[in-house]
C-alpha cells in the first residue's frame, strides 16, 4: 500500500522499547501506520508483537519512546483515555451482561441517551451478522459469535485505531478463514485502521495492506505480503514467511548487476546482486522451493547466464495432490534442498525421481534472492 | 460357559448395574450421617419439644401451641423485640464485616502477586487462639479500666473512664465484627480471585475510569462471594449467646441469651425450644428478603 505524501500517518512509533531489566520486549521500534491502513504484526510467540499492540492500546507502559496516534503523543495515557479499541484474545466478553449489555458497554461512556445506544447497538449487530441475538447470554452463544460480539463491541465505539490481538486464534480452521473474510471486508468498508497481531503466517499474508515481521523485540522487516515474500531482506524473515532453500558462500564476482556465489569449490551460483555487493563478502542465496524445477537429466544449455544449474542426489519425494516435494542434497553436510513442483500432469513429481538418483535443479537468476546475513 | 453366551451375560450385567448417578454417592456417607444425627435429628427434637409445655420440673407430652400463643401475642412482646433487635445487631456486625474484608480480599487478589498463601495464613492468625479469648480481649480493650479508657486517661483526654464503651448493643456488633471478620475475606477473595484480567481490561480499553470499572465488572463478578459472606456471617452471629453474654451487659443481649436462659435458669425448655424455632424462621425471612433485593436476574448472572 502506498501512503500518500502529504498525509499524517494514523499511528506514528518513536523508538517505542519495552524492557524489563536487561531483557529487551520490544527493542526500538520506530514505523509508521497509514489511516485506514490494514497492519499485521507477524512474529513468533515471544518475539514482542502483543507487547507492542498492548503499548500501542496503553495497557503497557513504554520504557523508552513514544507512540502519537493521529499526530497526538500517547505518553502514559491509560487505555480509556486513547482513540483506540481492542479485541482481545480471550474476547473478555462481559459473563454478567447480555449480548446487547455488552455491545452498549462503551456507548454508554460516551453518554449517548439510551435510544441512540440502543439504536447502535441494533446496527452493530446487524453488522456483526447477529441481528437478533441481543437478549442472549453469552454462555448461549458459539466461539465464532463471541469473536463477533467482542468486535462489534470494539467497532460501535467508533475507535480511530482498532487493536486485535489474535482475534482468531481460537476458532477452527473453516471459521477462521471465514472471518478474515469478515473482518477484511469489515475493514474495508469502515476505513478504520486495523493493527492486527497474529502468529500465522498465512493469515497476516492474506489480510494485510503491509505486515512488520518480528523476532526477539526486533522489528525486521515491514513490507507487503509480496515484497516479505519474494523480497525478504534478511535470512530470518526469509525462513521466517513459507519455506526458502539457502545457500551460503562468498561473492567471487559481480558484473552486469549479477552476483556470484561460490557456494563450493568451483562451484558458482548466479543471483541479482545489491548496490553493495562486493567480491569476497558472505553471501547467501535464498531461493523459494516453487521456483526449482528438477529434471533427472542434464538439462540442454546449462551454460546459458540466465539460470543456475546444480547437480543434486534426490533424498526423498512425497506426493501432496496438487504438488510434490522432493528433497535433494547437493553437497554432503548441507541442508537438503526443497523443491516443490506443481503436478501439472500426472506422475510426475515424487515418482519420477527415485531415491539416490540424481537430479538437476535450475532456477533463472532473477528467482533468487541475495542475503547478507 | 459356551462362548457365545459371554455376550449376554455382559449385555445382563449392564441392565443390573447400579445407576450412574449412585456413582461417588460414598463419599458424601460419613458427612450425612454425621448431619443427620448431630443436627437434623435434634433440630426434630427441638421443633417436637416446641409443642409440648412445662409443668414445674417435669415436661408434659401434651400437644399444644401454647409457647407459640405466647411469642405471638403480647405476653411475648419481649421476645419479638428481642429477635428483632438481635437481627439488627447481627446485621450491623455483618455489613461492618463486608465492609471491612471487602478491600482485603480486593487487595490479597489483585495486589498479592506472590506467597498468596502466606496471606491467607496470616488471615487465619487470630483463629490460633480460642473464640472466647479473642471476646475477652475487647472486655480488655474497651473495659472501665481497659486500653482505651487508661490510654485516654493518660494523654489527659479524660478524666474519668468511659463508660458507655463497653456492656452495650455497640460493644457486641464491634466484638462480632472482629471475631467474623475472616470468614467473610475468603469467599469474597476466591470470587475476586476468579475473576478474568481482562474483563477489566476490556473495560478499561472501552472508556471506565477504575471506580466505574469496579462498579460495573468487579464488583457485579464478585457478588456470589459477597453473598456468601454476608450469609455466612449473619446466620450464625443472629444466635450468637457468647459475644453478648461477654460484652453486652444487660442492654446488649441477644436471642441466644434468652434461649439459654429459658432451657437453663427459667427451666422451661418447650418455651426455649418454640423461640429457637421462631429465630430460625426470622433468619429464613430475612435471608430471604436479603435474596429477593439482589434479585434473582443478577443472581443468575453472578453464577456464570
Amino acid at each position: 500500500m502506498t501512503q500518500p505524501a502529504n498525509s499524517r500517518p494514523m499511528i506514528s512509533l518513536q523508538s517505542v522499547s519495552k524492557r524489563f531489566g536487561n531483557f529487551a520486549a520490544v527493542d526500538s521500534a520506530t514505523f509508521d501506520i497509514a489511516p485506514g491502513e490494514f497492519f499485521s504484526l507477524l512474529g513468533p510467540s515471544g518475539c514482542g508483537k502483543t507487547t507492542l499492540l498492548r503499548m500501542i492500546g496503553g495497557f503497557e507502559r513504554q520504557s523508552e519512546g513514544d507512540i502519537l496516534i493521529d499526530g497526538e503523543p500517547m505518553g502514559i495515557r491509560p487505555p480509556n483515555q486513547r482513540p483506540t479499541n481492542m479485541v482481545f484474545q480471550s474476547y473478555a466478553i462481559f459473563p454478567h451482561l447480555d449480548i446487547a449489555e455488552n455491545i452498549a458497554y462503551g456507548l454508554v461512556n460516551r453518554g449517548f441517551d439510551k435510544a441512540t445506544i440502543s439504536k447502535k447497538v441494533a446496527q452493530a449487530l446487524e453488522m456483526v451478522r447477529l441481528g437478533g441475538l441481543g437478549n442472549r447470554r453469552t454462555n448461549q452463544i458459539s466461539g465464532g459469535q463471541r469473536q463477533r460480539v467482542a468486535l462489534a463491541r470494539a467497532i460501535v465505539c467508533e475507535p480511530k485505531v482498532l487493536l486485535l490481538d489474535e482475534p482468531l486464534g481460537a476458532l477452527d480452521k473453516k471459521l477462521r478463514e471465514e472471518m478474515q473474510i469478515e473482518l477484511r471486508q469489515l475493514q474495508k468498508s469502515l476505513g478504520i485502521t486495523f493493527i492486527f497481531v497474529t502468529h500465522d503466517q498465512e493469515e497476516a499474508l492474506s489480510l494485510s495492506d503491509r505486515i512488520a515481521v518480528m523476532a526477539r523485540g526486533q522489528v525486521l522487516q515491514i513490507d507487503t505480503a509480496t515484497a516479505l515474500y519474494e523480497r525478504p531482506n534478511c535470512r530470518e524473515v526469509a525462513g521466517f514467511i513459507g519455506n526458502m532453500n539457502f545457500f551460503e558462500g562468498r561473492i567471487s564476482s559481480v558484473a552486469n548487476g549479477v552476483a556470484a556465489i561460490e557456494i563450493g569449490p568451483g562451484q558458482h551460483v548466479r543471483v541479482a546482486a545489491s548496490g553493495s555487493s562486493a567480491p569476497g563478502q558472505v553471501a547467501i542465496l535464498a531461493i523459494r522451493p516453487e521456483k526449482i524445477d528438477a529434471a533427472a537429466t542434464m538439462p540442454q544449455g546449462n551454460g546459458s547466464i540466465s539460470a543456475n544449474v546444480i547437480k543434486a542426489r534426490a533424498l526423498a519425494g512425497s506426493y501432496l495432490g496438487d504438488r510434490s516435494l522432493i528433497l535433494a542434497e547437493w553437497r554432503e553436510g548441507t541442508a537438503p534442498v526443497s523443491v516443490s513442483l506443481q503436478n501439472r500432469k500426472a506422475q510426475i513429481g515424487a515418482e519420477t525421481f527415485a531415491a539416490e538418483a540424481p537430479i538437476w535443479l535450475t532456477w533463472p537468476v532473477e528467482a533468487g534472492v541475495l542475503l547478507n546475513n | 460357559m459356551t462362548l457365545q453366551a459371554a455376550p449376554t451375560t455382559t449385555a445382563a450385567s449392564l441392565q443390573t448395574a447400579r445407576p450412574e448417578w449412585l456413582d461417588g454417592l460414598w463419599l458424601i456417607v460419613p458427612t450425612l450421617l454425621i448431619v443427620v444425627g448431630m443436627m437434623v435429628a435434634p433440630l426434630a427434637g427441638i421443633v417436637l419439644v416446641s409443642f409440648w409445655s412445662q409443668t414445674g420440673f417435669d415436661i408434659q407430652r401434651d400437644w399444644n401451641l401454647d409457647n407459640y400463643r405466647i411469642l405471638f401475642t403480647a405476653e411475648g412482646a419481649l421476645y419479638r423485640i428481642l429477635i428483632l433487635k438481635s437481627l439488627w445487631m447481627s446485621l450491623t456486625a455483618t455489613i461492618a464485616v463486608v465492609l471491612l474484608a471487602y478491600p482485603m480480599a480486593y487487595f490479597m487478589a489483585f495486589r498479592i502477586e506472590r506467597a498468596k498463601l502466606i496471606w491467607i495464613i496470616l488471615l487465619t492468625v487470630p483463629f490460633w487462639t480460642s473464640y472466647l479469648l479473642r471476646i475477652f480481649a475487647w472486655k480488655v480493650i474497651l473495659g472501665f479500666n481497659g486500653v482505651i479508657n487508661s490510654g485516654l486517661k493518660f494523654i489527659g483526654v479524660i478524666d474519668k473512664p468511659l463508660e458507655f464503651l463497653l456492656y452495650n448493643p455497640a460493644s457486641v456488633t464491634i466484638t462480632l465484627a472482629h471475631a467474623w471478620a475472616a470468614y467473610a475475606v475468603l469467599p469474597i477473595y476466591v470470587s475476586l480471585e476468579k475473576i478474568d484480567r481482562s474483563y477489566l481490561e476490556a473495560a478499561t480499553d472501552l472508556g471506565d475510569s477504575k471506580w466505574k470499572r469496579f462498579w460495573r465488572i468487579t464488583f457485579p463478578l464478585s457478588l456470589p462471594g459477597t453473598i456468601a459472606a454476608t450469609l455466612l456471617v449473619f446466620i450464625p452471629t443472629v444466635g450468637d449467646y457468647i459475644t453478648p453474654t461477654l460484652v453486652g451487659g444487660t442492654s446488649g443481649i441477644m436471642i441466644g441469651n434468652s434461649i439459654v436462659t429459658q432451657f437453663g435458669k427459667a427451666n422451661n425448655a418447650p418455651l426455649g425450644a418454640a423461640l429457637s424455632c421462631v429465630m430460625m424462621l426470622a433468619i429464613t425471612l430475612a435471608v430471604c428478603a436479603f435474596l429477593a433485593v439482589i434479585g434473582r436476574k443478577r443472581l443468575k448472572a453472578a453464577d456464570i
